[in-house]
């Protein structure tokens, strides 16, 4: 209960980070919300207006967002024979079944599956409400402002996603995978159209996930 | 409807396709390792990719400017252990005065 309250109300408050950045890429207020919503997915929802606001087609940012997305549905196969839900309230669980909820559920595990359960509801919601709440907050704020680069949003853009990606980052392989896909996506930038570059690098993670 | 809005929808609409699916099918057909090794790597390609994107790039040209600044800053910050929103914030604000004053 307690760390589904506290990790709901912290990730909740990336949700202003979020809104700022999205309006401060282009999209409107509603749209913003509705991002948080409906995708309600941190990285992937960063990921679109981070390749849109770069100048990337939809069809990149879909294609950047959705692959950032896949690991969701693989925290739903990990989530599926624990929680035994299935029409409606499958859908609702499919919706909230995003890093936090899996997260807090799997650390609950060993207090007993109601207390698991209990974990990957509570947390699935509290996100959801707060993050959606957030959201609103920060894109009202970012339209507020005017000029968004006097107020840094355009660096709290790779910033986020650097907060995003550091945690992952915890042995040499994936810092090389991190240091290679950098590199490699500014050395395609002024060849490629906008937001391909970004995608390009899901096939070194596919090459050296090959490699083993 | 113009890019955003076909952006938004699409993404959406997408994201619950990946959920929903994941919930619903078999758990042995993605137990493999391959494709959880897989899983672990492609968002760290992709959110590495974005932060040299969002940071040196302008529509197709490679630039430095004070968005530098503010993403040095939010490394100083995550090397310092500092929670998510100060890493965010001292970027902004970094940021900000080398946009403002510089």
């Amino acid at each position: 209960m307690r760390d589904s309250l506290s990790v709901s109300l912290t990730v909740g408050a990336y949700g202003v980070a979020f809104g700022a950045a999205s309006v401060a890429n282009g999209f409107s207020v509603l749209q913003s919300c509705l991002l948080s919503l409906l995708t309600f997915s941190g990285a992937s929802q960063f990921a679109v207006v981070g390749v849109l606001g770069a100048g990337g087609s939809a069809i990149s940012a879909i294609a950047t967002a959705s692959l950032l997305g896949v690991r969701n549905g693989l925290y739903g196969v990990i989530m599926a024979p624990r929680l035994k839900v299935t029409g409606l309230k499958r859908m609702v669980a499919a919706h909230i079944t995003i890093d936090e909820s899996t997260g807090v559920a799997l650390g609950s595990e060993k207090r007993g599956d109601d207390a698991m359960r209990q974990g990957f509801w509570l947390t699935g919601f509290g996100v959801f409400l707060f993050w959606n709440l957030f959201t609103l907050a920060g894109a009202l704020g970012a339209q507020a402002m005017g000029d968004t680069r006097a107020w840094g949003l355009d660096s709290a853009v790779p910033a986020a996603f650097l907060g995003l990606v550091w945690p992952r980052l915890e042995n040499n392989r994936n810092r090389a995978l991190a240091i290679a896909s950098v590199l490699f996506a500014l050395a395609m930038t002024p060849i490629l159209p906008p937001g391909l570059p970004i995608i390009a690098t899901a096939f070194i993670a596919i090459a050296l996930g090959l490699r083993r | 409807m113009n890019a955003f809005w076909v952006a938004t929808i699409g993404t959406s609409i997408i994201a619950f396709i990946l959920k929903y699916t994941g919930h619903s099918i078999p758990k042995a057909w993605l137990e493999h390792p391959t494709i959880q090794r897989i899983n672990v790597l492609i968002p760290i390609a992709l959110l590495s990719a974005l932060v040299g994107v969002q940071t040196f790039t302008e529509k197709s040209n490679l630039i430095i400017d004070h968005r530098l600044a503010g993403v040095g800053v939010a490394v100083i910050a995550l090397l310092l252990k500092a929670p998510f929103p100060v890493v965010v914030i001292s970027a902004a604000v970094s940021s900000a005065a080398i946009y403002n004053w510089l």
